[in-house]
């Protein structure tokens, strides 16, 4: 039989419309409009899933976001997501979804032995029982996290799209319901820029579900006209399905919303999630409240629920969840549903905690044949995937115990109302003061820090005529205190039934008598926290709120607390007998509830997570079958095989073609900085520790940039075009660094310096070309004389290099002859096309940074970031030779001489050449005093560069040794990973070409 | 997440900018005449007030420039921004 809880008239869903859907595999029919929870409702599914810790058997307890127990995994596939809350699905054709944390069967699951091996399990057991030895905690781990833990992540990438939206508005209204509707027909009356944001799939709220009159007429029809009056308004945006996660500084606020994943069919031109990023002058919350459970034995049974869920099921979806009703409450306000139920068929029977009834109440109860126990609990629950049976007994409040007989009722739902919570989560993330009230027993706010305005039930206001009045009028206000011109007040009156009265909390149903063995009284719901629990941490000395709830994990589910937080706090008050709000409060934090990761990364997946750089030559790199490397952002070709060479024999072949005739490179990514301005070369002594002031225009000098501390940080050629005009040359990684750092002196310092900077590192293709033969290579492509007196090592001219506008620096990273040729960017392929072309009878080779790396190594050229590591001093690095003496300051200059830097036993650049003149080192190894068996060994540095060096037929090494400088020649050792103790020599750190001929040809 | 007033742009989302710590921290003018200890302050003592906080921020993504941020660390309420220059504004007592 299908829909057999469906009541025969009544509800909102379309019954013309049926929906098939499958719950663990097994096909089911809802309506158009229902929720998987209520459509399982409908067909009396009642068992949704099993709990985190024990394997309880779980139902649905709520009808809305803040549900812990019915989540379940949605969906197949990539698509599949794992913990979401079957209240707030919305049903569409072919849904899937199945029960999380069981084995094999919801019905059937082997995991629920922990619920009889509870008296092991209590809170603080894993800390407890898997704290020794420390280094078994990893294999622990792997079973703990196996057995906890709720649904399955996707293993598939997910194939969605999700969107971002940045939005300004003046205000911003959180909750649609009756309170937030009313503030934004307040504010948009009064003509400003309103965004309404509601989590439901329909405005309204609270109301939707209860009978009320407005002006003694029905109230729905009211709330119609004020949702079709707001619909009409052009300057209000109304988002429903979507939930606002999060409320930061300055009134910026996230939200998550829904666009398509309430229907199976993923659309291909509408994102499945947008992601509201929102700057608001002005916040209004109107989230509402939480109604709280009670907390008595077994309250976690399938069947039991929510009274305000119960209503919600009944009137909204035509579900009636039993037909055999115990309501269990504190407070009037939930006899209307008990009233509900009985007029739709079902039997009711009303426990209610307190001794006094209003008269009204009591008459149509008679009246409605409804036995109600006063001053009566509710003490323990029966049946095993069900509620079938409940005890109760009677409550001496002032004795604070149970008495009397205890009898027995059969029922198959029990309904529970221990009085509401507002939503303060939002509130308090928004660094809201929070302060407990005594009359209504809940945390309510306080003391407002943004610009910012709360109304209705989540101020604590839970009066219907009051709430209209004021919620409108705060709209008002809000748009008033942001210039708007006023409107006119209305005066609504509205009614209830019962009006809302507030109730006692009621942490714990048994006063001072034992918890009945075998028996939980569930505080949080989700993480499977007990009153006994909380009992525990307190014995146990975790007194305090936050040690409390991370001792116990209570409120620490997906949920983050929702039903269970002020139930927990209200226990810890019994416990030390002290007011709630001396106990305090947890931290809430943002997001308010689940969302996908997705939708925070937006577009910036895949290559638009992190821009790639290109340089002008890279197709022709692509082309040529480059292996390419990334350098920061930048893509650069890592060395250029043929014939199905490995990176060692092309880079052979690279680094030899270099040395015996001509190779070439795009060193277009090297960082380019134009510098211009009358004190630009005083600006340049400061930065850079050698002196500038009598570099020649035309002439190219090496510099070195250190931090305040001291520490190199970046290095490069700076040539001087003109008078006042210099072109800088960065490290490729470190290009937007050097430039910060330029700015941040020139800005916050040395305000006087006429200097200006420019990036140019994208304006300029450069080609390097490197090699005996390049100047009789360039010399038929250029105007400019290339003759060793007129264009001699470490000059600049400016040209002509095939047919374009060049700037040509004759300056050198490989040893050898060289000439960086730069052209501006778009001429950058076509240079290097016809550089190749024309180098043919040279044999001209491309070559890529490995070959550059190796070619540097044998020369000892240092490369800022790999033999330097920001703990280096050019003292270190045996750099004195450009370290000005007769300069006052520069940058770095006094650090020098503090005792730590200058100490003479520091780690020292050295070369390494292994004895058997085969092993290449890895580099990162460390040299040792002494090679032992296993560490510790006593260290003395460690390699921070090392290849095989082609040109010299051996490995070669340069390494950071401690006091390495008086080391010459000396032996050490270098244990490897595998074992290996390799020895080597310690030599200085040019192993080809010492006296630099070759660069001066 | 704040919004910042630059004072070159006018008023711009935090994501823009980035924050360099403590302002009005000057470097010494004659480095090598002082102490280690002198240097040392310079170097690594920062105030770390809990209230009134004078710091460094540049517009990053807009006009690159440097500027100073008077803000307070409880509230994290802007007080003041202004170009990098000018006097260091008086903390009143309120």
């Amino acid at each position: 039989m299908s829909n057999q809880n469906r009541t025969i008239y009544g509800g909102k869903v379309n019954r013309e419309k049926p929906i098939n859907f499958v719950f663990n595999g097994k096909s089911y029919i809802g309506y158009q409009g229902d929720t998987l929870a209520s459509a399982l409702l409908a067909n009396d599914v009642h068992l949704i899933g099993r709990s985190f810790k024990y394997h309880r058997a779980r139902g649905i307890l709520t009808a809305g976001s803040e549900e812990p127990n019915a989540i379940v995994q949605l969906g197949l596939g990539a698509r599949t997501e794992p913990n979401i809350r079957a209240t707030e699905v919305e049903l569409y054709e072919g849904l899937e979804a199945s029960s999380q944390n069981c084995w094999p069967s919801v019905n059937f699951d082997i995991g629920a032995m922990n619920n009889f091996l509870s008296r092991i399990f209590p809170a603080g057991f894993y800390y407890k029982t898997f704290k020794w030895p420390p280094s078994m905690w990893l294999f622990y781990e792997h079973f703990i996290r196996k057995a906890a833990g709720l649904g399955q992540s996707p293993t598939a990438k997910n194939p969605d799209r999700y969107e971002q939206k940045f939005y300004y508005t003046d205000i911003t209204i959180v909750g649609g319901g009756i309170s937030g509707l009313l503030a934004a027909l307040g504010a948009g009356r009064s003509g400003c820029k309103v965004l309404l944001i509601d989590e439901n799939p329909e405005l309204g709220g609270y109301l939707l579900d209860y009978n009320f009159s407005i002006n003694e007429k029905d109230g729905k029809k009211w709330l119609k006209k004020i949702i079709d009056e707001l619909n009409g308004l052009a300057n209000v945006v109304i988002l429903k399905r979507t939930t606002a996660m999060g409320y930061y500084d300055y009134n910026y606020l996230t939200a998550l919303e829904k666009v398509t994943n309430h229907h199976v069919e993923f659309s291909s031109t509408l994102p499945r999630e947008r992601y509201w990023r929102i700057r608001s002058k002005k916040v209004i919350l109107a989230q509402g409240a939480f109604e709280r459970p009670l907390v008595f034995a077994d309250n976690d049974r399938p069947g039991i629920m929510m009274a305000s869920a119960g209503q919600k099921y009944l009137s909204r979806y035509g579900v009636l969840p039993g037909k055999s009703v115990v309501l269990f409450t504190n407070n009037d306000h939930a006899y209307l549903t008990a009233f509900e139920f009985v007029e739709k068929g079902a039997k009711v029977t009303v426990v209610d905690t307190r001794d006094l009834l209003n008269a009204r109440i009591s008459e149509k109860c008679k009246s409605l044949n409804i036995t109600v126990f006063k001053s009566y609990s509710v003490i323990k629950t029966y049946g095993d995937k069900k509620v079938n049976r409940i005890e109760i007994q009677q409550v001496d409040k002032n004795q604070n115990q149970l008495t009397g007989e205890v009898e027995n009722i059969h029922t198959d739902c029990v309904l529970m109302s221990g009085g509401w919570n507002p939503a303060v989560q939002l509130f308090s993330q928004s660094r809201g003061k929070l302060k407990y009230d005594l009359k209504i027993n809940t945390f309510v706010p306080d003391k407002i820090i943004e610009n910012q305005k709360i109304i209705g039930s989540n101020n604590g206001q839970f009066n219907l005529q009051e709430n209209l009045n004021e919620s409108f009028e705060a709209g008002i206000a809000a748009a008033n205190e942001l210039n708007f011109n006023s409107v006119e007040k209305v005066n609504w009156t509205g009614k209830e039934e019962i009006e809302f009265t507030h109730s006692d909390v009621e942490p714990y149903m048994l006063g001072k008598k034992k918890v009945t063995k075998g028996s939980k009284h569930f505080i949080d719901f989700q993480n499977d926290v007990t009153a006994a629990d909380i009992f525990l941490a307190q014995r146990e000395g975790y007194i305090s709120v936050e040690h409390t709830k991370r001792y116990t994990t209570t409120g620490m589910g997906t949920d983050q607390g929702k039903t269970s937080n002020v139930n927990a706090l209200a226990l810890m008050s019994h416990i030390h007998n002290k007011p709630v709000d001396e106990i305090g409060h947890t931290t809430f934090r943002p997001p308010y509830a689940p969302q996908t990761i997705g939708a925070i990364a937006g577009r910036s997946v895949d290559k638009l997570f992190d821009p790639e750089r290109k340089t002008s030559m890279h197709e022709w790199h692509v082309e040529n079958k480059a292996v390419f490397e990334d350098v920061g952002q930048w893509k650069r070709p890592y060395y250029f095989p043929q014939n199905k060479e490995d990176i060692h024999q092309a880079v052979k072949r690279e680094c030899l073609a270099v040395r015996n005739s001509l190779g070439i490179l795009d060193a277009s990514t090297l960082g380019k900085i134009d510098l211009q301005g009358p004190d630009a070369a005083k600006f340049l002594n400061m930065i850079y520790t050698n002196a500038w002031s009598k570099l020649e225009i035309g002439s190219c000098r090496y510099g070195l940039m250190c931090n305040e501390h001291g520490m190199i940080f970046d290095d490069g050629v700076t040539s001087r075009l003109g008078e006042n005009h210099y072109h800088m040359t960065t490290t490729t990684g470190g290009a937007a660094r050097v430039m910060s750092w330029l700015e941040e002196f020139l800005q916050t310092e040395w305000l006087d310096m006429k200097v200006f900077c420019t990036s140019v590192t994208e304006q300029w293709a450069v080609l390097s070309i490197s090699g005996p033969n390049s100047r009789e290579f360039l010399k038929d492509l250029t105007n400019i004389d290339l003759s060793k007196e007129n264009f001699p090592f470490m000059k600049f001219r400016e040209g002509e290099v095939c047919g374009v506008k060049a700037r040509v620096f004759r300056i050198s990273f490989t040893g050898e002859l060289s000439y960086e040729v730069n052209v501006p960017a778009r001429y950058g392929r076509y240079v290097w096309e016809k550089f190749m072309e024309h180098g043919k009878k040279y044999n001209i080779t491309p070559y890529g940074t490995e070959t550059m790396h190796v070619l540097r190594a044998e020369k000892g050229f240092i490369i800022v970031g790999q033999d330097t590591d920001g703990s280096v001093t050019p003292s270190d690095m045996n750099m004195d030779w450009i370290v000005s003496k007769k300069k006052e300051d520069f940058l770095g200059k006094r650090s020098f001489t503090r005792p730590d830097t200058a100490r003479h036993d520091r780690k020292k650049f050295v070369g390494l050449l292994v004895n058997d003149k085969k092993t290449i080192l890895p580099e990162g190894s460390h040299i040792v005093e002494k090679a032992l068996k296993q560490p510790p060994m006593k260290m003395l540095g460690h390699v921070t560069s090392s290849y095989y060096s082609p040109t010299l037929g051996y490995p070669i090494a340069l390494a950071m040794l401690k006091d390495g400088f008086s080391k010459m020649g000396e032996q050490v050792v270098v244990p490897l990973m595998n074992g290996k103790i390799i020895e080597a020599t310690v030599t200085d750190t040019i192993f080809y070409d010492k006296e630099g001929k070759r660069n001066n040809e | 997440m704040f919004i910042i007033n630059c004072p070159y742009c006018g008023e711009r989302d935090q994501t823009e900018f980035t924050c360099h710590g403590e302002a009005h921290i000057a470097r010494p003018d004659n480095p090598s005449e002082i102490s280690d200890e002198e240097w040392g302050k310079y170097l690594f003592f920062r105030e770390n007030p809990k209230g009134t906080h004078f710091e460094r921020w540049t517009h990053d993504h807009g006009c690159r420039r440097w500027f100073n941020v008077m803000r307070d660390t409880v509230t994290d309420q802007i007080i003041k921004t202004y170009k990098m220059g000018e006097a260091k504004p008086v903390i009143s007592n309120e």
